[in-house]
């Protein structure tokens, strides 16, 4: 499992650097394929509601007032028509890489578990919408997926008289059924949206929405391949003659085609066992418990500024339990906390000046002290000793460790944003180092969502808290780049060094 | 690089996910049947015979009975398999028995099947059992019919109105 991750994330990371080239990072639809998701969802949704407006729900009318909207009004709801078929079609090509990404990243093992699981649903859901809108036009293909369809639900064991009955020749057609999938293509969407929204639940400020430019572009594309190639039916449904060959969507119905070499009973536990198996993944192999974040009552001054960072809505404010003056306290939700640190590089306590006795901030990791992380640092500049001498604090998922010698000494946490931004000044003021770089996952693509944002906000001093205005910018260097990118890194490290054999050098005082 | 490179660097990745959004949306076309046969609907659902007949209880074995469960005859539930088959112009082209449907065997039996033939004029016999007999048949129907190119013929079955269907 760890080796076919390490191959897709390589895959993906390959990828995404190429469409780097072409959209930037932030634009990347690599690292938007969630957003995307919505964004197809909401096009469709609200195509749909046009195309509702002149749809006719009767099995009778229903190809006719198709076809009108087709022809007679290519212009506006032939239009609707193909860009409710190709943002649906795109939604599909979205969520099947991000599946495929969240899992390459290892984003669904221990506490992360939840938006795995709610998003397995989501599938079943996608293809319920997929299918019953298609049998609403009542075309060939409609026929052709409702003879299917109920030939497939005919191998359960549920139904006493096979429902594909229903379908027989045009003497048995009735408008029972197409009521009832006018019905579930409605309440479909709408119990997907439900989903999605649970699905993100556990993500403070869900990326719902991908980028302007992004968006532009999507839609000017979907928009461009309905002019060019309209979505049109398939000749009008007639049960007495065979819909011999079709245009599937194989986005959609992919499944049907199989039904000619697979039993129907085989291929339903084929896709039920699948969707179990998907299920567990979050479990192949169990993620070693990690400690998650604690509160020091003592140091919590109730400021708030932890639970606006925490990516995992794993932090709420309750009521002081231990009288002191402030209203609030931080509280933590273990099972939502994903052990990322971002709290502790938010709490305002966690100063590596404090003249406190011990250091020790209001919110932190046990196992990742910022106290420690004082320690690490004077102990990393006493290593260096290069003519330049440059701390790196990365994030463990950067794969930065390669910059480590005797210009530069790397220490790591799980995220970057870990980093009280006061450390940058100490590290300087201090002369403990020439120079700082931060090196963290790519940009817009956070291992724990939201540290490189975070750090860049409070680099700016857009963020508390902030960098000192005092702390001279040009002995700082942020460095946001995939793992994979580790000549880019090493490039851009030289290149900081270079930078910094212009300035005087920090001489060597080194003060406590 | 600046924006209008990039502009135009992005054409070819939007080009690209037009076009296999739109290919597959339609293409390869999938082939469901043979365009030139014609195509044989077999579907059945029949309630049987019960396994053994009904028999009257005496008003000695009525009284016995609990006041809530008392009836006028005993009934097993259980009923007898379906045996049907369709030949066309003398061959056997299908020859099934379907059990009874429901957890206790008591609901109808269902035969659903479909085979393509050569379109043309074609005598079409079906027969079906619903009874215990050792041979012979309960119903049967022998048809000249034309089964057309690219066409459903569909066999059915309706007990209260006579039996098998042809169309
Ligand atoms: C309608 C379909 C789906 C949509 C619209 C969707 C959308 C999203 C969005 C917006 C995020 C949050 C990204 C962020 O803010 O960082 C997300 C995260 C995620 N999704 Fe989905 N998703 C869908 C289906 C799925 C499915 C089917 C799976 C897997 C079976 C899945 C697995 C995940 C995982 C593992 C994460 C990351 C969780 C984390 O960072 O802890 N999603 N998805
Ligand atoms: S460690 Fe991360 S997930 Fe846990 S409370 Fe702190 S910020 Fe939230
Ligand atoms: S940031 Fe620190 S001081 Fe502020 S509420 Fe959170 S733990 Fe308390």
């Amino acid at each position: 499992m760890a080796a076919l991750k390490r191959f897709l994330r390589t895959l993906f990371l390959r990828w995404e650097a190429v469409l780097e080239l072409a959209f930037g990072q932030q634009n990347n639809p690599v690292v938007n394929l969630g957003a995307l998701g919505w964004y197809f969802f909401w096009i469709a949704a609200g195509t749909g509601i046009y195309l509702y407006i002149f749809f006719d729900t009767g099995i009778t009318n229903a190809y006719a007032s198709v076809e009108y909207m087709t022809h007679d009004q290519w212009y506006a709801a032939g239009v609707m028509r193909s860009l409710h078929r190709y943002s649906s079609d795109a939604l599909v090509v979205v969520v099947f890489l991000h599946i495929l990404r969240e899992f390459s990243l290892d984003r669904l093992r221990g506490r992360r578990f939840f938006a795995w699981i709610t998003g397995v649903p989501t599938l079943w859901l996608i293809y319920i919408c997929g299918i019953s809108g298609y049998w609403l036009i009542w075309d060939k293909l409609a026929q052709y997926i409702a003879i299917a369809t109920t030939e497939w639900l005919d191998t359960l064991p549920f139904f006493g008289e096979p429902i594909a009955n229903n379908f027989l020749n045009s003497t048995t057609l009735g408008n029972r059924f197409f009521t009832l999938m006018v019905f579930i293509h409605i309440f479909a969407p709408l119990f997907l949206l439900f989903l999605m929204w649970l699905h993100i639940q556990r993500h403070a400020r869900g990326r719902v929405n991908p980028p302007r430019s992004l968006a532009v572009g999507t839609a000017i594309t979907l928009l461009a391949l309905s002019l060019v190639y309209p979505a049109v039916s398939q000749g009008p449904a007639d049960l007495d003659t065979v819909p011999a060959t079709l245009q599937l969507d194989w986005f959609y119905l992919l499944a049907y085609p199989l039904l000619d070499v697979v039993p129907g009973g085989k291929l339903w536990l084929i896709l039920v066992g699948g969707t179990l198996f998907l299920a567990l993944l979050p479990w192949v192999p169990p993620l070693k418990p990690t400690p998650v974040a604690v509160v020091s009552l003592d140091n919590c001054n109730g400021c708030g500024r932890c639970v606006e960072d925490c990516p995992f809505s794993a932090i709420t404010m309750e009521p002081r339990s231990d009288g002191l003056a402030f209203d609030t306290q931080a509280v933590v939700l273990a099972d939502n906390c994903m052990s990322c640190g971002i709290c502790a590089g938010a709490c305002p306590t966690s100063t590596p000046f404090r003249r406190a006795r011990e250091l020790i901030p209001g919110i932190e990791l046990p196992d990742h002290s910022i106290a420690g992380l004082r320690e690490k640092t004077v102990a990393a500049a006493a290593r260096l000793n290069g003519a330049r001498r440059v701390v790196v604090y990365a994030c463990e998922k950067a794969g930065a460790e390669v910059l480590g010698g005797p210009d530069a000494q790397v220490i790591t946490m799980p995220c970057v944003a870990m980093l009280p931004p006061a450390f940058i000044d100490f590290a300087l003021s201090r002369r403990l180092a020439d120079g700082v770089m931060l090196a963290g996952c790519a940009e817009g693509d956070c291992y724990f969502r939201l540290g490189d944002e975070w750090t860049r906000q409070r680099l700016a001093g857009q963020r508390d808290p902030y960098l000192r205005s005092r702390v001279p910018r040009e002995r700082l260097v942020t460095s946001w780049l995939p793992a994979v990118s580790t000549r880019r890194r090493q490039h851009a490290l030289s290149q900081f060094i270079d930078a910094l054999r212009a300035l005087p050098t920090a001489d060597n005082e080194r003060t406590r | 690089m600046n924006s209008l490179t990039r502009g135009l660097l992005q054409l070819p990745a939007y080009a690209v996910f037009a076009i296999s959004v739109g290919y597959l949306s339609f293409w390869p076309r999938y082939q469901y049947a043979a365009p030139d046969r014609a195509v044989v609907k077999v579907s059945v659902s029949h309630a049987t015979k019960h396994i053994k007949p009904c028999v009257l209880l005496t008003p000695q074995q009525i009284a016995e009975l609990p006041p809530n469960m008392r009836r006028k005859e005993s009934c097993e539930r259980k009923r007898l398999p379906l045996t049907m088959e369709v030949e066309i112009d003398g061959d056997i082209m299908l020859r099934v028995q379907a059990e009874p449907s429901g957890l206790w065997g008591d609901g109808p039996a269902s035969v659903y099947q479909r085979f393509e033939v050569e379109p043309g004029i074609h005598l079409v016999t079906t027969r079906l059992r619903d009874t215990d007999r050792a041979d012979g048949w309960d119903y049967s129907r022998t048809d000249e019919h034309m089964l057309h190119q690219g066409r459903y013929f569909t066999v059915t079955f309706k007990a209260e109105t006579g039996g098998l269907v042809y169309r």
